[in-house]
Formats: C-alpha cells, sequence, structure tokens
C-alpha cells in the first residue's frame, strides 16, 4: 500500500487529469467533459461515458476493449450522469508501464481523473488486484511475475458510500470460500484506499 | 470535437506583439523550452516534455519475414497516435491531416535517414529478421509535436536492447535475457528536428 502513488493536474489540456502509480505500474488518465457528444452516440436523459484505453506498445486488441468496457460500467455507475444529459464525458488511459495489478490502477486512475476534472460523482471507485499463487495464498497488488503465476487473478472496485462491490473480475480456478476470503481482504484495502484518497485532497486544499 | 477557431483580435494581438519582437511567454525569437527526457523500467520506454508537450514512445521488436525487395534487411516501423487526451479535437482511430503530415515526416526523419542499421537486424536472408516497431504517443499537445515525437522516438531508438540471436546451421536459437545479455540496436546517428515558424510571409 505504500507505493501507491497519485499526481492529479499531470496534463494541461484536459480538463482532468492524474497520472496514478501502483508500484512499477503507471497509468496517465485525462478526462474531458461533460462536453459535446456526436448525434449517433447522444443520449436524451444522461450522459454519455466514453473510455479509450491505450496500450504502450502495438495496436489496441481485444483485452483492451475489455479494460474498456469494464472501466466505462464502473464509471457510469459511479457519475451522476442524469445531471449531464446529450453530453458526453470522455475519459482516456494511457499505459506508460505495466508491472501487473494494471486494470486497478488504471479504474483508480480514472477516478482521480474524474475528481480533478470536477464531474459529479456518486461515490468515489478504490481498485484493488488480487491473486491466489500456488500455495493459496492471497497477494494483493501483485507485480508482473506474481500475476503470471498465479492460480487465479480477481480485481475488486469498491463505493466509497457504501464499501459495496461496483466491479467484480476474475479468470483461473478458485473456490466459493477462498474467492470470500479475497473479496474481504480487498475490502480492508479499499477502505485504506479511501483514506489515502482523503489524505491527497485534504493535501491539495 | 471541432476545434475552436482563432478570434481575430486574438490573432491580431499575436501578430501585433510578434512585430515588436515579443512572444506570449516572454521568450526570444529562437529560445527553446525546456526538454525534460524521462526513461521508463523497460528497455526503449522514454518519455519527453518540451515546455508542456509530452510525448511517450516504446519500441519493441518482433522476428517476422523480410520484404521480398529487401531480404537482407530488418523493418523499422513508426506508428504515430494523436491520443485524444493530448487535445480535444483530436479523434481516436484514423489520423487526421495533421496527424498524416507528422507521421510521415517522423518516418522520413528516423527511417529514411538511415540512423538505425537495418542489415543489422537480419537473422536468416529471405527468412527471419527483425521488425522494430515505435509506438510514439502524443500526451498532451502544447504545440511542436514534431521536434518532440522525434527525439521520443530516436531516444527509445538508442535505449532499446533486443534479444541475442545465434544461428548454428539451420536452427535459429532466440536467448530470454535471462540467458545472454541484449543487444542494443546499431545507431550510425541521431538525426533531430527543429521547428521554424514564419509570420507574414517571412517578413516577421
Amino acid at each position: 500500500m505504500e507505493n501507491i502513488r497519485c499526481q492529479p493536474s499531470s496534463l494541461t489540456r484536459p480538463d482532468g487529469s492524474a497520472t496514478f502509480y501502483e508500484g512499477d505500474t503507471t497509468v496517465v488518465a485525462a478526462v474531458y467533459g461533460p462536453t459535446e457528444v456526436k448525434l449517433s452516440k447522444e443520449q436524451i436523459d444522461k450522459a454519455t461515458v466514453e473510455v479509450t484505453f491505450k496500450p504502450k506498445q502495438g495496436l489496441p486488441g481485444c483485452a483492451e476493449k475489455a479494460k474498456e468496457s469494464m472501466i466505462r460500467s464502473t464509471c457510469e455507475s459511479a457519475l451522476l450522469c442524469m445531471l449531464h444529459p446529450r453530453t458526453a464525458v470522455n475519459i482516456v488511459l494511457q499505459e506508460m508501464q505495466d508491472s501487473g495489478s494494471l486494470l486497478s490502477c488504471c479504474i483508480n486512475a480514472a477516478c482521480q481523473a474524474l475528481m480533478n476534472a470536477g464531474v459529479s460523482m456518486r461515490f468515489v471507485v478504490a481498485a484493488v488486484s488480487c491473486v491466489l499463487d500456488s500455495e493459496d495464498q492471497i497477494v494483493l497488488f501483485p507485480e508482473l511475475k506474481q500475476e503470471q503465476d498465479a492460480k487465479a487473478k480477481m480485481t475488486f472496485v469498491f463505493a466509497s458510500n457504501s464499501n459495496n462491490v461496483v466491479l467484480a473480475t476474475s479468470s483461473g480456478i478458485i473456490s466459493p470460500k477462498l474467492f470470500q476470503k479475497c473479496l474481504i481482504t480487498s475490502q480492508e484495502a479499499g477502505t485504506k484506499t479511501f483514506e489515502l484518497y482523503r489524505d491527497w485532497l485534504s493535501k491539495q486544499n | 470535437m471541432k476545434e475552436a477557431p482563432l478570434s481575430s483580435c486574438e490573432r491580431a494581438f499575436i501578430l501585433g506583439a510578434l512585430a515588436e519582437k515579443r512572444r506570449l511567454d516572454g521568450r526570444q525569437a529562437y529560445d527553446y523550452r525546456e526538454l525534460r527526457i524521462g526513461f521508463g523500467v523497460d528497455r526503449g520506454g522514454c518519455h519527453v516534455q518540451i515546455g508542456e508537450t509530452r510525448v511517450l514512445a516504446q519500441v519493441s521488436c518482433e522476428v517476422l519475414v523480410p520484404r521480398q525487395t529487401r531480404p537482407n534487411e530488418g523493418m523499422l516501423y513508426i506508428n504515430l497516435e494523436l491520443s485524444p487526451m493530448a487535445c480535444p479535437t483530436f479523434e481516436p482511430g484514423k489520423l487526421s491531416e495533421v496527424g498524416v503530415e507528422v507521421n510521415r515526416a517522423l518516418e522520413r526523419c528516423v527511417r529514411d535517414s538511415s540512423c538505425i542499421d537495418l542489415e543489422s537486424l537480419c537473422i536468416v536472408s529471405g527468412e527471419k529478421v527483425w521488425q522494430i516497431r515505435v509506438d510514439v504517443h502524443v500526451l498532451n499537445h502544447e504545440g511542436n509535436i514534431m521536434d518532440t515525437a522525434c527525439i521520443a522516438a530516436i531516444t527509445a531508438l538508442a535505449h532499446f536492447r533486443r534479444p541475442d540471436v545465434t544461428v548454428c546451421g539451420e536452427d535459429v536459437t532466440i536467448h530470454t535475457a535471462e540467458e545472454k545479455s541484449l543487444v542494443p540496436l546499431t545507431v550510425n546517428h541521431m538525426p533531430l528536428s527543429v521547428t521554424f515558424s514564419f509570420f507574414e510571409q517571412g517578413f516577421v
């Protein structure tokens, strides 16, 4: 947990931006919004959330699209979209360095960028990555090697107001009992992350 | 998103200031902004900042079949991405006119100037060569993307190390980083671009 840092307003052009560090893993998030939306994507009762994730090397593929859809659904539940009908909130994420726990770093960066932009949110989110290694030990915020050797990988996203699960994604084989154990451990880490957020915001002001 | 047009009073102000040899941020005509270069954890990753313009470049390599017209040479592919985070007018996906221009200029600068020796990238003539791919991402657009992208691409290429290869008759073994230390690319020289702007048909 000590290796989690955030640098808000790292870019000058976007409405809100943040660089989120989880150990060596670094993601830069930029938010433009609420702003003009293409007629085809316009929704008459709420804002359209668009997420673009750009990997550091190569062209975006299926894995990137999957990440985008997970980040979009998380942000749609967190944002007060009904306040801004017929507009778009564009979130662009750039992977600067992937040393494990990339999805959780992306979601946290997106949340920080949305706070920096001042878009109204129902709650803020904290994402926690967790893996089950070969000895059934739970490891939080794994590194690349730990992720590759793991039996099962999970990412949980928690809401700040109720500590409920907003998003849960997993891959690999895991028993329901161990899954619950991982969930509870991640929830505790999520609470610590929210304390970090409050700390950072109070230091800014 | 459409670009906000420059108002005529803004245009008149900038031209008027230039006529008095003054720039908006107080620099002289030939002054450069502060240049900062940082490197990532991975080999071939580099982050360049000129003033507030930020560009990230990453080099990667792959073994592929060479072009039929050049069976002895490796391939160098440069991909410029004008990320929508850099400027609200940049659309994801297809490059705009400006993007295509900068991409082409980058290719001419890096590839056509033969700053990287492509023949050294050949493993087995006509069958296997290294393809070096440079992905340049523009993160923040505060002017002069061309120079920043060029510095980022060259620095990333100089920083990059590719895996070592041994050819024994028909067998080609690509060694991992743990087996044999990584090999740098052959960089002949470092081309750099400098951008000038002309106002009032060159009178300013």
